[in-house]
């Protein structure tokens, strides 16, 4: 995960993104399902997404300080933004994440 | 644990000095405790205490999940207390993960849970096999965020958590305006309360403790001083419960036999209290001086708590009397505490006082005079403290001498000072000051001796260079 990362940061303007989530708990379903149709109807193709079970690496939850699950977090571009939630706030995560809208 | 009586709920050592004793054991095994305060009361410190110790001297692994502090500020600032957290996290028997927030990143888009939080301390529990766990101020977690009835909802999950998991916890909690904690913590947390307290009245600060509540369990119920220094957090639990001292009935020597010969056993009981009242100039210091030479002949330790003369002094003038303290002092039986007595507030004197008592153990101790401290206190706080004090001397069956300066010459059943602690000590002498066609005659009078008669007219003495002498002559 680290060394993509780190190859990425070339490549300016995409989105970077991760989807921390506990297991196939209601809420982290939500969000899966919320993030990708959000991504099909705005951002078509042009980002990365990676979904972290932190039941499977609960290391990797204290490395990159999740608490609140689901959390997703914007790696790039900067600024980095963690939301968390099941993103069912469309508004919100479009502007967080800093898309434009398609045709509105 | 040998306290833990039957029926009881299981205890677990606080790794606190002193707390153990007002809570019968200690922290609720298995349950979580609340420490709640103002800020910088010695929360987070009092918490990694409990975590230290538990794993220093009782071999229970602990996690300390940090809201505020990262791991090398908080490795650092409890670096003087003598902790090494990096030795312990190297023998995997701690481990410190710092939760940061940075609120300006986060977006609330939806429900959420605070899983990662469960999963990342599950994580360090299992990984080292905590038995105990600190959570140090999860109130913050509350800051800045818009939905806190998830966060409530998820902090009460946290701590049935905690309880399946097994683990002594210890969350600490920010004072709030009309309630024990900002977030009402203490509606959670139902089992264990302490709260910490700093505060100041006239200039000089005190710490306190108060074990607010304690389901199923009993605990003293008074606020405790506390200190915090090199060796960490320490609780005094001033008050023992009960009045079940010994008594003995073995008889020391005042170190006068012209004093002795006043009292029908000829001396005073060992680990009575005694005090010398009388007003300035008087000979009441000269008076504890005896009585510390005569520790000394026992070859027995004596602590001389001076609040006006600085041991040299002291020696000084003794040496002018012809009562030579020196050779005490070299044989490392004799120590001489002299402080100023607004130094610090009366429960640090008595802390000081316990300190080094315990590191000294004397048989004797003298304070000179205690009229200083009572006037650095309200009446009420003077007589706890006495009281207090009396009875850990009793306990320990230390002889006590105190010394008390009096204004008024022939009632001293009106002066303050003497009220406070004529009716705690075991003798009473009044040593007094007379001015007869033009010369000062000294005079003392055993005004009581408990559990023995004594002698009860006036005895006239003189000081000289030789000493203290009672007068041929007398009434």
């Amino acid at each position: 995960m680290k060394n993509k990362d780190t190859v990425r940061v070339i490549s300016e303007d995409k989105l970077v993104l991760q989807l921390y989530v506990s297991g196939m708990s209601p809420k982290s379903m939500e969000a899966i399902e919320n993030i990708k149709r959000l991504s099909e109807e705005h951002l078509a193709g042009a980002f990365e997404l990676e979904i972290i079970d932190i039941y499977k690496h609960p290391e990797v939850a204290a490395e990159q300080h999740i608490i609140f699950s689901p959390s997703l977090i914007k790696q790039l571009p900067l600024p980095r933004k963690t939301l968390i939630g099941t993103l069912a706030d469309t508004e919100k995560v479009v502007k967080a994440l800093g898309i434009q809208f398609n045709g509105s | 644990m040998t306290m833990v009586k039957n029926n009881s709920l299981p205890k677990t050592p606080s790794g606190v000095s002193g707390l153990d004793e007002i809570t019968t054991g200690g922290f609720p095994k298995g349950r979580p405790v609340l420490i709640c305060g103002s800020a910088g009361c010695g929360k987070t410190l009092f918490a990694m205490q409990f975590l230290v110790k538990g794993i220093t001297e009782y071999n229970e692994p602990g996690v300390f999940m940090s809201f505020e502090e990262s791991a090398s500020d908080l490795g650092k600032n409890v670096r003087s207390l003598g902790f090494d957290l990096e030795q312990l996290k190297s023998e995997n028997k701690l481990r410190i993960d710092h939760v940061h927030i940075e609120r300006s990143e986060i977006e609330e888009t939806g429900e959420y849970d605070l899983e990662g939080l469960f999963i990342r301390l599950g994580y360090a529990i299992d990984a080292i096999g905590a038995k105990r766990v600190v959570l140090d101020t999860i109130e913050s977690l509350f800051i800045g965020m818009d939905n806190l009835s998830i966060l409530r909802s998820e902090i009460r999950r946290l701590f049935r958590f905690l309880k399946d998991k097994g683990v002594t916890a210890v969350i600490t909690g920010e004072r709030g305006e009309n309630s024990l904690t900002r977030q009402g913590l203490e509606e959670y947390v139902s089992d264990c309360v302490i709260l910490l307290d700093f505060r100041v009245i006239d200039q000089i600060a005190t710490r306190r403790l108060r074990v607010v509540k304690y389901r199923g369990s009993t605990h003293g119920t008074n606020e405790y001083p506390f200190i915090i220094d090199e060796s960490g957090i320490s609780v005094i639990p001033v008050t023992s419960l009960k009045l079940d001292y010994e008594s003995p009935t073995d008889v020391i020597s005042y170190g006068l036999s012209d004093l002795d010969s006043l009292f029908t056993l000829n001396g005073l009981y060992r680990g009575s209290s005694t005090l010398i009242t009388g007003t300035a100039g008087t000979s009441k210091t000269i008076l504890a001086s005896y009585f510390a030479m005569a520790s000394y002949k026992r070859n027995e330790p004596v602590l001389y708590f001076s609040f006006e003369e600085s041991p040299e002094q002291l020696l000084r003038n003794m040496d002018s009397i012809g009562l030579n303290l020196r050779p005490a002092v070299e044989a490392g039986l004799l120590h001489i505490h002299a402080s100023r007595p607004s130094l610090q507030g009366l429960e640090m004197h008595l802390l000081l006082l316990h300190k080094l008592m315990s590191e000294l153990r004397p048989k004797t101790v003298i304070i000179d005079p205690i009229s200083s401290l009572i006037t650095i206190g309200s009446s009420s706080e003077v007589r706890g403290m006495l009281v207090r004090l009396m009875d850990t001397l009793k306990t320990n069956q230390i002889n006590a001498l105190f010394t008390s300066l009096t204004h008024n010459n022939d009632n001293v059943h009106s002066d303050p000072t003497v009220d406070a602690v004529s009716s705690l000590a075991d003798n009473w002498i009044n040593v007094r000051n007379e001015n007869r066609k033009g010369t000062r005659e000294r005079s003392l009078l055993v005004v009581k001796a408990r559990g023995m008669g004594h002698f009860n007219g006036k005895k006239e003495f003189a000081i000289s260079n030789k000493g203290f002498k009672f007068k041929e002559d007398n009434l």
